[in-house]
């Protein structure tokens, strides 16, 4: 059986996917306007355009090196804390600019959380490790239910209820990425970026994770970053496909290729690249 | 909270004008604590260039201290006998501790079993850790009270102090030698003290002379090992190590305390030279460590 | 192969044989023997301290530790002064000196631009490196007339109620300069150990923090502190072991006063500062096995901090390790 073929039958079996509204009928959440993304003289991403929709999970595919995690980290003003670092063209969220002068990066994280690549619980107990970002920004009363929630909207109360004040560092790997999502949700953004959430995790805690976002969206919105296709047929509703791009002179940068409701871009995509990587005859 | 409570990128309770003010005094702190340290140096180095410079003569460097009637104060002439003193003192502790370092550097990283390791790493903390005037004391308990003073004693006093800092140096370079250079050593026959000394501490020449140069710097400024060993010394200018020399340190402290404005000066002019020298020293220093380790990372590549 | 191979033992494996062997015993053994050297130095130290201190021991007992009277004529001595300056001027130093070599250390991690990391840290290794005695003869003639001139009396008039800021009176040589001095010196110690500390948070864990929407501040009370708290501790404690030790620039400054004074615009001495004064002009067996007696004490203390720091960075080391 080809790759493609088995990415349709994941498309359509695995999920019970039901047929999105057009996209006109789609709240947007972000509004991508000719992003570039440029570390020091050496460009990451050049002019991306794209929208980003509510209570969808949208997935960035690509090969290594297409830009994809500074992409999402355009969203957080991450891409900030490198020196080097800066970009032209707009990303409006709900028609607000979030790289405008007068906006600040803190209250911007705070909107649009992540969950990064390994999971980075801090060491502190599992109660703490929820509670101290409710502490700092404010969110004080009703702590222990407000940590109960995360931690059950993050499927991990159970497991950890009976030991909240044990050292977060003493659970499993998928566990500390469940903590992390419990940590991120606990101060309710709005929308949750992912960044390979689940790239150091075994294929349960993965599939654990990945049920997760099926629950969580109508709440959230999310914007996942993923090197695994499957992973991506499997969850998102709209997906983007990156793809690096090589100039005159060797310079390499990644760019949107094509971007769709995920069976499209999986069954019948219009450019011929995406088509060439998601049958995986490259990357 | 509404939708649009929800999207604006401004929350309630968030108090996030108070945090981010918060946030601004604490970097302002930070800022003046950087500030506050560059400008104290500023101002010694700055007082010691100007005061010093103004009693900078030839005759600094080429007449000893005249003290009238053998005693301070009112002390004219020169250092001369100071820099004399200093040269022999030092270098002389540079001899006995450089040698004996280096050896227990080998000794912990090449040969010792893992609990001698760590003995001996203790002892090295725990011997940095003595005050120099406690060790100015030891070594005046040990042979000054027999022997009287010499810049013998002066030296093994300051060679106590340096032993720990160049072993410790030398071990952390040892131990950026890879093993898979001592195993090509063995692997071609050769036995382990010509591995060691052919092939593995040439590699670490540059960090072992890096971490002498630094050593002599530090040492050079030390005053109080000397008072009870190496202090009392004659009028003029003297080389014999068997004798207490009078070195720049001690000569600054005794002529800082005094009332006169001569002595004054020449304590001001000492100080200024030796910290042009240390200056020197660490600038060289600094230049020999990224010598070597441009050399090593070229090796490897 | 059946051809004779005739070539002796010792051309075949040249390297091998009594030679070798012996090479390696010589210097297995002077190496052996060198770190045997540094472990009977500190024998020897302790040993040869108390052996000049014995004398004194022997007279006075353990009430030297608190007697305040240091008198040659009489032939009376005790270490009750230098310890109360010892003590007093370390703390001091410290509580000064704390707050701002973590500035200092917070200042070149998080804030500092880049082109400015480097010279900095530089200009503050450059401030450990100035010797003792040269910060002392500055003290002397810069700091103290200044502090005596313009801060001390303005300290008086507003903290004046509290007995420490006395009537500033006319020394430019007393224990406030002292402190201010000693915070100098200590200040590049614990900043550099800090700054290494804060350089080892790792990122994904800051990240997670301001990924939340905190500000850096609040990242780092959160984060950095939590987790450099040991190796923080650790610095500190070694401070205040330098602090403590120090002989020479305290000697110059400090007034080298017998007796307790409440305010610290008054002389003083210390432990170190004593034993440094009064080194030519010891005038008798006694007073000589006096000031060894006091060396002996801050040895004894300079121990115990050090063993005490190293404890904590061990301790700390290994609960990193096992939540690892």
């Amino acid at each position: 059986m080809s790759a493609s073929s088995t990415i349709e039958t994941a498309v359509r079996v695995e999920t019970k996917r039901q047929p999105l509204p057009p996209r006109e009928r789609l709240e947007q959440v972000f509004d991508i306007q000719d992003l570039t993304a440029i570390y020091g003289s050496k460009p990451a991403l050049k002019n991306v355009s794209m929208e980003i929709y509510k209570n969808l999970v949208t997935a960035v595919i690509g090969p290594s090196g297409c830009g994809k995690s500074t992409f999402i980290r355009c969203f957080n003003r991450m891409n900030d804390l490198v020196p080097s670092f800066h970009q032209t063209g707009t990303i409006r969220y709900h028609g607000q600019d979030i790289g405008g002068k007068d906006v600040d990066p803190v209250a911007v994280r705070r909107t649009i959380g992540m969950v990064f690549q390994r999971p980075n619980p801090f060491p502190k107990s599992i109660y703490d490790n929820v509670a101290w970002g409710l502490r700092v920004l404010g969110m004080k009363d009703n702590m222990s239910e407000r940590i109960e929630r995360a931690l059950t909207q993050a499927a991990l109360w159970d497991e950890v209820k009976d030991r909240l004040k044990a050292s977060a560092l003493g659970l499993s790997g998928g566990q500390q990425q469940r903590l992390c999502i419990a940590r991120a949700i606990a101060v309710e953004p709005d929308v949750v970026l992912m960044d390979e959430p689940a790239s150091a995790l075994d294929p349960i805690a993965t599939q654990k994770i990945e049920q997760l976002l099926h629950e969580l969206k109508e709440e959230y919105t999310f914007v996942i970053v993923t090197h695994n296709m499957q992973q991506a047929a499997r969850v998102a509703d709209m997906t983007a496909f990156f793809s690096i791009s090589r100039g005159d002179e060797g310079e390499r940068w990644g760019e949107l290729i094509e971007y769709d409701e995920t069976e499209k871009i999986f069954t019948a995509p219009s450019d011929r690249r995406t088509e060439d990587y998601v049958t995986g005859r490259f990357g | 909270m509404s939708a649009a409570e929800m999207h604006s990128l401004q929350r309630p309770h968030d108090r996030l004008r108070r945090r981010r003010l918060v946030n601004l005094g604490m970097e302002l702190l930070a800022w003046l604590a950087a500030a506050a340290a560059v400008f104290i140096l500023g101002v010694v180095v700055w007082s010691v260039a100007k005061k010093g410079a103004s009693a900078l003569s030839l005759d600094l460097f080429t007449k000893a201290q005249v003290s009238p009637g053998g005693f301070l104060p009112n002390v004219h002439g020169g250092l001369a006998n100071a820099f004399v003193g200093t040269l022999v003192v030092v270098g002389l502790a540079t001899l006995m501790a450089l040698p004996l370092g280096i050896l227990i550097a080998i000794y912990v990283n090449e040969f010792a079993p893992r609990a001698i390791k760590s003995a001996v790493g203790l002892t090295l903390d725990v011997l940095a850790g003595v005050p120099a005037i406690v060790i100015g004391i030891f070594v005046f308990s040990l042979i000054v009270v027999a022997q009287g003073q010499s810049a013998y004693a002066g030296a093994f006093a300051l060679s106590v102090l340096m032993l720990p800092f160049v072993a410790r140096t030398t071990i952390e370079v040892l131990a950026l030698v890879p093993n898979s250079l001592r195993e090509a050593g063995l692997g071609v026959g050769a036995p382990r003290w010509r591995t060691t000394l052919g092939i593995v501490l040439p590699q670490t020449i540059g960090g072992i002379l890096t971490s002498a140069v630094l050593a002599v710097a530090r040492v050079a400024g030390e005053t109080a090992p000397l008072l009870y060993t190496c202090s009392l010394a004659q009028q003029g200018t003297h080389w014999d190590p068997s004798l207490p020399l009078q070195t720049i340190p001690v000569a600054i402290f005794e002529l800082s305390d005094q009332p006169d404005a001569t002595s004054q000066a020449l304590a001001w002019a000492g100080a200024l030279v030796l910290i042009i020298f240390i200056l020197l020293l660490s600038l060289g220093a600094r230049w020999l460590a990224t010598r070597s380790r441009r050399k090593i990372a070229g090796a490897s590549r | 192969m059946t051809s004779l191979d005739v070539t002796p033992d010792s051309a075949r494996r040249p390297f091998s044989g009594r030679r070798a062997r012996f090479g390696d015993l010589i210097l297995q053994g002077a190496a052996a023997l060198a770190a045997l050297y540094a472990l009977v130095l500190v024998g020897l130290i302790v040993w040869k301290v108390i052996d000049g201190a014995r004398l004194s021991i022997s007279t006075f007992g353990l009430s030297f530790v608190w007697s305040t009277t240091w008198d040659p004529v009489k032939e009376v001595f005790g270490a009750g002064t230098f310890l109360y300056g010892t003590a007093v001027t370390s703390f001091g130093a410290l509580i000064l000196a704390t707050p701002i070599a973590l500035g200092i250390a917070l200042f070149l991690t998080e804030l500092a631009p880049r082109g400015i990391r480097g010279p900095v840290t530089a200009l503050v290794e450059t401030l450990a490196a100035i010797p003792s005695v040269v910060i002392g003869l500055w003290g002397i003639f810069v700091l103290g007339p200044v502090l005596r001139d313009h801060v001390n009396p303005a300290l008086h008039s507003v903290l004046g109620f509290i007995p420490l800021f006395g009537p500033p009176g006319t020394y430019a040589s007393n224990m406030f300069t002292a402190i201010i001095v000693l915070t100098i010196m200590i200040l590049p110690i614990i900043a550099s150990i800090s700054r290494e500390l804060f350089l080892s948070v790792p990122t994904e864990l800051k990240e997670g923090a301001l990924g939340l929407g905190t500000t850096r501040w609040e990242m780092i009370r959160g984060v950095v502190f939590p987790y450099s708290r040991g190796g923080v501790a650790a610095a500190v404690i070694l401070g205040f072991g330098r602090a403590i030790g120090e002989a020479i620039a305290v000697a110059q400054v400090i007034g080298a006063f017998t007796g307790i004074n409440i305010s610290l615009f008054h002389p003083a001495s210390t432990l170190g500062a004593n034993i440094a004064l009064n080194a030519q002009g010891a005038s008798s067996g006694l007073e000589t096995s006096s000031l060894i007696y006091c060396a002996l004490i801050l040895l004894v203390f300079s121990i115990i901090v050090n063993l005490l720091a190293q404890w904590i960075v061990r301790r700390t080391a290994r609960r990193q390790g096992l939540a690892q």
